[in-house]
């Protein structure tokens, strides 16, 4: 069996989620070398970051047309969720295509009292048949984020922040949730187990 | 709904130990991971670890420090105290932290918190400014409250959101350690000419101070210290009484 791999990449926070990973008992390999991505028996795609950059260095190390070509389950996180959609308004960006959503800008035009970025916790709502366990739906869970996936026929929850929008997506062998399951308390633990059980 | 945030704030000397504690009960009270993870468990929705004796010889054990929260807590963090350069943040974020605050050096040298957001994201950078009240304006001061300068809590606040700090954690000197509440009115003006997030600190004496600074001072999450420390007020019965008080609370 292979193992639990957290791609490295420039964006961002991998040793929180390899931490979080740790707390609920698994050892991940945290690399950038594209064998072992090949081999993973799941693959984690986080991400705290700016989408047109990340997708730059993706691109130059040939990370791109990897994560796009894997069979494994595979999560992404925040902005990793956001670069396995179609474009991003961030940078004008053109990004994985997995989900075929746009990712936009949130606008506050209408409600200038919601700040953005959303930052902190929310509740999330889960549908039936979502990869997301029922016991998460109505629980708070941690965002930091300035853009979302609208609502799309891949939604796997939702969150309502002044409209409501993809608190995670799903297709295929691809798993992704906008907030951060490895900074959402126990909750985020339920996730990440859920997860490692796919 | 967005909840309100509850945040304990550690003040850490040497790396080692917190500061102001007197838990009756908690044999590791002074251990800072200990802590942050018991606050953690009891419903916190982050937590601010503060190095109050930032000097050249401490950082390392700091760092080491933050890279065991990092391991021993699920709610996100903040790191402060004596960071200067995009360098110091690099290694804090590297070790785990979620965001830094950056203070006395961000008034000396304001282009650091451009950099900052250039280089790790708006998000990461929080500015503190701690403000007094003085001959009709808030004022805002260096070194902990020691040391004036000639900027101004707003203006201060709007350049630093101009340069793309993530949120504003202001701090009234006037109202800090007196447990005679936050200071409303200054917060709630930050609010409304702010675009990013604010968040109290100075005056908690009570959980009705909480729901206070929510209603009335219109921030995005309140900071507390000894009154957590000396278990003057526990995180579930204030989030319970919050809610009861109609604010969106994570429970």
């Amino acid at each position: 069996m292979g193992s639990t791999v957290i791609i490295k990449y420039n964006a961002g926070n991998v040793f929180s989620v390899e931490c979080a990973l740790r707390r609920v008992g698994v050892e991940a390999v945290v690399t950038d070398d594209v064998e072992r991505i090949c081999r993973a028996r799941r693959v984690i795609f986080p991400g705290v970051g700016e989408a047109s950059s990340a997708m730059a260095y993706l691109r130059e190390h040939e990370l791109d047309s990897v994560i796009t070509s894997l069979r494994c389950p595979v999560l992404g996180i925040c902005i990793g969720m956001q670069l396995l959609c179609r474009h991003s308004q961030e940078g004008d960006t053109d990004c994985l295509g997995i989900f075929d959503v746009p990712v936009k800008r949130f606008d506050n035009t209408a409600a200038p009292s919601l700040k953005i970025p959303q930052m902190g916790w929310n509740t999330v709502s889960i549908p039936d048949g979502s990869f997301l366990p029922r016991e998460c739906d109505g629980r708070y869970v941690y965002y930091v984020h300035s853009y979302y996936a609208p609502i799309c026929a891949d939604t796997a929850a939702v969150t309502d922040y002044i409209q409501p929008y993809s608190a995670a997506l799903h297709k295929d062998n691809f798993y992704a949730t906008q907030f951060h399951p490895e900074k959402s308390g126990s909750v985020g633990e339920i996730v990440l187990k859920k997860f490692l059980e796919l | 709904m967005l909840a309100k945030r509850i945040i304990p704030c550690l003040d850490v000397a040497d790396g080692m130990t917190v500061k102001g504690v007197n838990f009756l009960n908690l044999r590791s009270a002074g251990d800072p991971v200990e802590l942050g993870k018991r606050y953690s468990e009891e419903g916190a929705d982050e937590l601010v670890y503060l190095d109050i004796n930032a000097s050249y010889e401490h950082r390392t054990t700091f760092v080491e420090l933050v890279r065991r929260v990092a391991q021993s807590v699920s709610i996100p963090f903040t790191v402060g105290g004596g960071i200067g350069s995009v360098a110091d943040v690099d290694r804090l974020l590297n070790n785990g932290a979620d965001k830094v605050s950056v203070n006395s050096a961000a008034i000396n040298r304001p282009q650091l918190i451009d950099d900052l957001a250039k280089h790790f994201g708006s998000q990461v950078c929080v500015v503190a400014i701690d403000a007094r009240f003085t001959g009709g304006e808030w004022v805002c001061y260096l070194k902990g409250g020691r040391v004036a300068t000639d900027r101004k809590l707003q203006e201060w606040a709007h350049e630093a959101q101009e340069r793309g700090a993530g949120e504003i954690l202001f701090t009234s000197m006037d109202h800090d350690g007196t447990k005679n509440g936050y200071a409303c009115d200054a917060l709630a003006s930050l609010h409304d000419s702010l675009q990013i997030p604010v968040i109290a600190s100075g005056g908690c004496g009570s959980a009705a101070h909480v729901a206070q600074v929510f209603a009335q001072g219109k921030a995005d999450a309140a900071i507390a210290a000894s009154v957590f420390h000396f278990g003057e007020i526990t995180i579930p019965a204030l989030k319970q009484y919050l809610k009861s008080q109609g604010v969106a609370v994570r429970l």
